[in-house]
């Protein structure tokens, strides 16, 4: 009861603010939004800790058809309750702090924090969906919500340019999701977890016919289900949505890249493991692109300028983090990492906002330094986000982070070893951005004209105490937490709602791996955070210099490996293309064309006939006479 | 005699002629006339719905033959009779045409001003013609009242449509006349093989395969026309665009789904060896359909003929869900008719409501209406949404269905067919972009008003039953789950049955 709750009362306050907004007042309508989310924020957390055994409420049926049967139904399981607990918590803090971030805002406000309260209601399903049809029912639903507000200011093209892009991009990997929950029903009859997991083994021998050859069935699902993940995990080749998504409200780029959205795709993974255990060349194929994904993103990151698009990266980067573990078999590390990422992630975009807010709009980097003075709280909560996302210890990242890398190493695998490189890489770049940002924000002396630094100021209360907060749990949720998700307990924590194959132990083996394993993420973050002290503290005009040296390779960065370009040239304009000669010679000439033609052969025939009536006595008695003849002529032939 | 205890199908049928006998006894000056002939109208198919709520409510679900039958002998020499009955297939087709006649009636209260009464009177025709047609059991029946719809749609478009209707609405008469022609002499055929033209007893006819072949050919001629499939589809842009809003609204609503009623009615259960042979050529036109019209409607500069595209492409995945002959697939189909005849019909409403302000269906003459119309953009949201098929709204279930049923019968139906999925987000989205989003360019636009109480009530039963239909759809679906059932079962026993015979010929 408690659980629906903590998933139904953001749907209220969506409801509350977004119908009756106008009716009520701007004021009332962001009450009733962020009390929804208050209460979602209490029940999630309390149904997380008082769990003991799974269970599943029941709300009605949803979808029936002959044997398909689906529900609306809660799952309530470690996994589920512990997402459902985080979402909750972390949606609820940037509600509050919308509230001084948007008060300055000229469209009223109702409408987001409609939108937000809705974002959040559809994760909660999401989470918590106890088959995979409600589980898309959330999944489209953040879609939707991402959609919408990073649309939010819709007088900027930009802005709904990126909305589309998302929206789409999204739509594209869900298509193979849905044909793979298809083939689910064909394999299993059903598309409810319960029914599901059990079977996997008796239809570990299925084969699927596609390409001329037969593939295991457990493999093509996995890859399918993969491919709707990476679309909302925006993993490398569907990542490009993710970093335009910042074209919405800071506070939005919190939810998408922490809270919602993008972890769905990592949850999906975990919820299917029962399956995916079994279809391993699929998880093969997760690792890497997690792997490629981590690194790719890290080495965009390095060179980006505007502050929120250096973080978009770094989640695409720590998302590949997350797909790696789930790709090894260590699904318990991966959502362990999503958990602690969600706090400092949350953390650093609120603090990005907040020093955007300082900062009257600005964005770029290279004309903010030396806020340190100016924004002490700010800085000082941005120095504790950086710490855990490059994983310092004691700070959450290093533990979850750390046992990501470790697993990768574990797995023993070539792909797991590829991983493994990739992943203490990304370890050094993700150092090197992430004080790069700090560097280049808070420290050093500032390159903002005076007028601007004038309007500097610390945020409002309402802004600090959700930053603090985040903070906290930035530091600590990775002490707190390990013992639990990947530690002794885990067995009996997870209570099997994660699945391990029986001939995979990577998760107990965590503790023990080789010292120089152990400690490689530590080392290699160390040497990035002193390579950007050097290059951005002690020889300012280095980077410069680099950057005129190597102007190829700066500007492949810079670009984003073209992605974009890429993208726009092989698929959205040939497509248009393609579009307006369907319509214009398809359509119009060929299709149309018979019908007008034999319009036209018909009235065009029907003229000349006219003209035969010329109602002249003695043409008519000529044409008589020569039909008599030709009668006659024919009669006299053929008898 | 049957579960309403009075003929209440013929009664449904036949009422709104009552209502155009009404108007037309009315006399005096011309806003007199109008405003009588509006609210008999009004009253009428307000009437008619509240009646083909008893069938909502009296209807057996757990009944998989015709129910409320009636019959009346009529042509007895030749044992053809009038005989109407509804089954889980067609009742909510009663219903979809009773629901929308009201509300076609309203959206043209202020937008027809010539000739108010004249278009009143083909509107309730055109209700009976087709709640007729839905309720028919007899093929002859059927087919009367099934081309009997193309004269008042012929008029509405031909007499209050836009500049160009006369071709469109000439277009949209012969295309739909030329497939009937051999429609008419499948009914012939038939009625000389079996006897009789009682639809029932036609199901139970085994007709031989060599003529299941041509009698399968000659009522796709006609249905495929009314679908309308790839590539007989040019002529719907046209009828769209030069349609009043209420006849678009009726012709997206509920004509194009006489074309698949068809295919469920006849072409399936009759001729079960044709159509499992030539459900792969159904399959390619209709993927054809899906992929081709997409892209079409994603070039489109007039916001009609989008609309009227995208339905072209969301029929194709119903017309891929009929011949699955699962029952994922035909009730994905069914559900897919309906959402698209509350969401497409909404949508040319949509469309209504801005042209009735400015006057132009060009997209480019839109932009920033958001600003000003934020009742508009939430409605149009909603609809937009049910059209690309996002879960919780109508469009999805159906889309969903028969990608599951699809998945059944081949890999790359399903995932061909459900590239709608994206290609609809993107022409739709675009679309939205485009006629919402952004700022104001154009002065006229800085005074347009939002939807105003008449307006509202038009919508607000669309909206309400496209959530409906989305989170809680089985209240529908349990009308059909037993026919369906019934009918998957009798053509898969066809089909086998068939096969056996072929072995033992050749043993």
């Amino acid at each position: 009861m408690v659980y629906a709750i903590a998933v139904f009362a953001p749907l209220v306050g969506a409801l509350i603010s977004g119908l009756l907004g106008k009716a009520i007042g701007d004021r009332a309508a962001m009450g009733a939004s962020v009390l929804g989310m208050l209460i979602a924020a209490f029940c999630g957390p309390y149904a997380f800790f008082t769990l003991d055994e799974p269970g599943v409420v029941d709300l009605g049926t949803w979808i029936e058809a002959g044997k398909f049967h689906v529900d609306w139904a809660l799952r309530y399981d470690t996994l589920a309750a512990a997402m459902v607990a985080m979402v909750s918590f972390v949606s609820m803090l940037i509600h509050v702090y919308s509230i001084g971030y948007m008060a300055h805002d000229a469209c009223p406000r109702y409408r987001f924090f409609a939108y937000l309260s809705l974002f959040s209601f559809a994760m909660l399903m999401l989470v918590s969906a106890d088959n995979l049809a409600q589980l898309f029912f959330g999944w489209e639903g953040v879609g939707l919500c991402s959609y919408l507000l990073i649309g939010y200011w819709y007088d900027r093209p930009a802005a709904c340019a990126a909305a589309i892009k998302a929206f789409i991009v999204n739509r594209i990997a869900d298509l193979p999701f849905a044909v793979g929950l298809a083939l689910i029903f064909l394999a299993f009859g059903s598309i409810e977890f319960s029914s599901i997991f059990p079977d996997v083994t008796k239809h570990g021998a299925d084969t699927y016919h596609l390409f001329g050859t037969n593939f295991p069935m457990l493999e093509v699902i996995g890859f399918l289900l993969f491919i709707g993940a990476m679309g909302k995990s925006a993993q490398l080749f569907l990542h490009v949505w993710l970093p335009d998504a910042m074209e919405g409200p800071t506070p939005v780029s919190a939810l998408i890249h922490a809270a919602t959205m993008v972890t769905a795709g990592v949850f999906l993974m975990a919820r299917m493991s029962p399956l995916m255990e079994y279809a391993p060349y699929a998880l093969t194929f997760v690792t890497f692109i997690g792997a490629s994904t981590a690194l790719f993103a890290a080495t965009v990151g390095c060179v980006q300028n505007d502050i929120k698009r250096i973080i978009a990266y770094s989640t695409c980067s720590q998302l590949g983090y997350m797909f790696v573990a789930a790709g090894v078999g260590a699904y318990q590390a991966s959502i362990f990492h999503l958990i602690t990422h969600a706090f400092f992630k949350a953390l650093l975009f609120l603090g990005a906002g907040s020093v955007i807010h300082a900062m009257s709009d600005e964005q770029d980097i290279r004309r903010m330094g030396g806020l340190a003075r100016l924004i002490p709280v700010t800085c000082l909560v941005m120095w504790i986000g950086n710490l855990a996302l490059a994983g310092i210890p004691p700070f959450a990242g290093a533990y979850s982070k750390d046992a990501i890398i470790s697993a990768a190493y574990l797995a023993h695998t070539n792909i797991g070893s590829y991983a493994f490189v990739c992943t203490v890489l990304a370890a050094f770049l993700t150092a090197f951005y992430s004080w790069r940002l700090l560097f280049m924000t808070f420290h050093g002396t500032s390159r903002a004209d005076h007028h601007t630094l004038e309007h500097v100021h610390e945020s409002p209360l309402v802004m600090l105490v959700p930053l603090l907060l985040l903070a906290t749990g930035a530091f600590f949720a990775g002490m707190a937490l390990h013992g639990w998700f990947i530690g002794e307990a885990q067995a009996d924590f997870w209570n099997h709602s994660i699945f391990n194959r029986p001939d995979n132990t990577i998760i107990p083996q965590l503790e023990h791996v080789p010292a120089a394993v152990e400690y490689a993420p530590l080392i290699f973050a160390a040497a990035g955070i002193l390579l950007a002290w050097i290059m951005y503290v002690v020889r300012p005009d280095l980077p410069r210099t680099l950057a005129r040296h190597n102007r190829r390779i700066y500007f492949f960065l810079l670009n984003k490996w073209y992605f974009d370009e890429l993208y726009d040239r092989i698929f959205v304009r040939p497509l248009f293309w393609l579009a307006r000669y369907s319509w214009r010679i398809g359509d119009a000439t060929i299709i149309d064309g018979v019908p007008n033609g034999l319009a036209a052969l018909a009235a065009g025939g029907s003229r000349e006939a006219v003209k035969i009536q010329t109602g002249s006595l003695a043409a008519y008695a000529f044409v008589m006479l020569i039909g008599v003849v030709v009668l006659v002529g024919v009669f006299m032939f053929f008898r | 005699m049957n579960a309403a205890g009075f003929p209440i199908l013929s009664l449904i049928t036949w009422l709104p002629l009552i209502g155009c006998v009404v108007i037309m006894a009315v006399r005096g000056d011309e806003a007199t006339v109008a405003s009588n002939a509006r609210w008999t109208a009004l009253w009428t198919s307000l009437l008619v719905l509240a009646l083909s709520l008893v069938l909502w409510v009296k209807f057996d679900p757990r009944e998989p033959g015709f129910q409320f039958n009636e019959s009346i002998a009529w042509l007895p020499h030749y044992r053809i009779g009038y005989k109407m009955g509804v089954d889980g297939i067609s009742t909510l087709f009663v219903l979809l045409s009773t629901v929308l006649t009201p509300i076609c009636i309203l959206a043209s209260w202020d937008s027809i001003q010539v000739k108010v009464r004249e278009f009143m009177l083909s509107f309730l025709i055109l209700e009976t013609m087709m709640v007729g047609m839905f309720c028919a059991t007899d093929f002859v029946v059927f087919y009367m009242f099934f081309e009997a719809v193309l004269i008042p749609m012929y008029l509405i478009i031909g007499v209050w449509g836009g500049p160009r209707r006369v071709y469109a609405a000439v277009k949209f008469f012969l295309f739909t006349l030329t497939g009937s022609v051999l429609m008419l002499l499948a009914l012939i055929a038939m009625w000389l093989h079996a006897g009789t033209t009682d639809i029932s007893v036609l199901m139970d006819t085994r007709f031989p395969v060599h003529m299941q072949t041509w009698l399968f050919f000659a009522l796709m001629a006609s249905f495929a026309v009314k679908v309308p499939m790839w590539p007989v589809h040019t002529w719907l842009p046209d009828a769209h665009v030069e349609a009043p809003t209420a006849g678009s609204v009726i012709l997206a609503g509920v004509l194009l789904k006489m074309g698949a009623y068809g295919f469920l009615r006849f072409s399936v259960p009759m001729l079960p060896d044709a159509s499992q042979t030539f459900a792969p050529l159904v399959f390619t036109l209709s993927v054809i359909a899906v992929v081709y019209t997409s892209f079409v409607a994603l070039a489109q500069e007039d916001m009609k003929k989008l609309i009227a595209y995208s339905s072209v492409a969301h029929m194709g995945v119903v017309t891929i869900g009929i011949f699955t002959f699962n029952e994922q697939g035909v009730q994905g189909a069914l559900f897919q008719m309906l959402s698209h005849g509350i969401v497409s019909a909404a949508l040319f409403l949509i469309v209504g409501v801005v042209y009735d302000r400015i006057h132009s269906r060009e997209i480019v003459r839109y932009g920033g209406l958001a600003d000003r119309m934020p009742g508009y953009a939430l409605v149009f949201m909603v609809f937009t949404l049910a059209s690309v098929g996002l879960p919780g709204t109508a469009g999805f279930i159906g889309e969903f269905l028969v990608i599951i049923g699809a998945a059944q019968i081949n890999f790359w139906l399903a995932l061909l067919g459900g590239l709608g999925m994206i290609l609809g987000a993107a022409y739709m989205l675009y679309l939205y972009r485009r006629v919402i989003f952004g700022t104001i360019t154009h002065a006229d636009l800085r005074h347009i008003l939002d939807l105003n109480p008449r307006e509202w009530a038009v919508f607000a039963p669309l909206v309400v039953l496209t959530l409906w239909m989305g989170i809680y759809p089985s209240s529908f679906t349990g009308f059909f789950d037993e026919s369906v059932a019934a009918m998957v079962q009798h053509h898969h026993a066809a089909v086998a049955s068939t096969v056996r015979l072929a072995q033992e010929m050749v043993h």
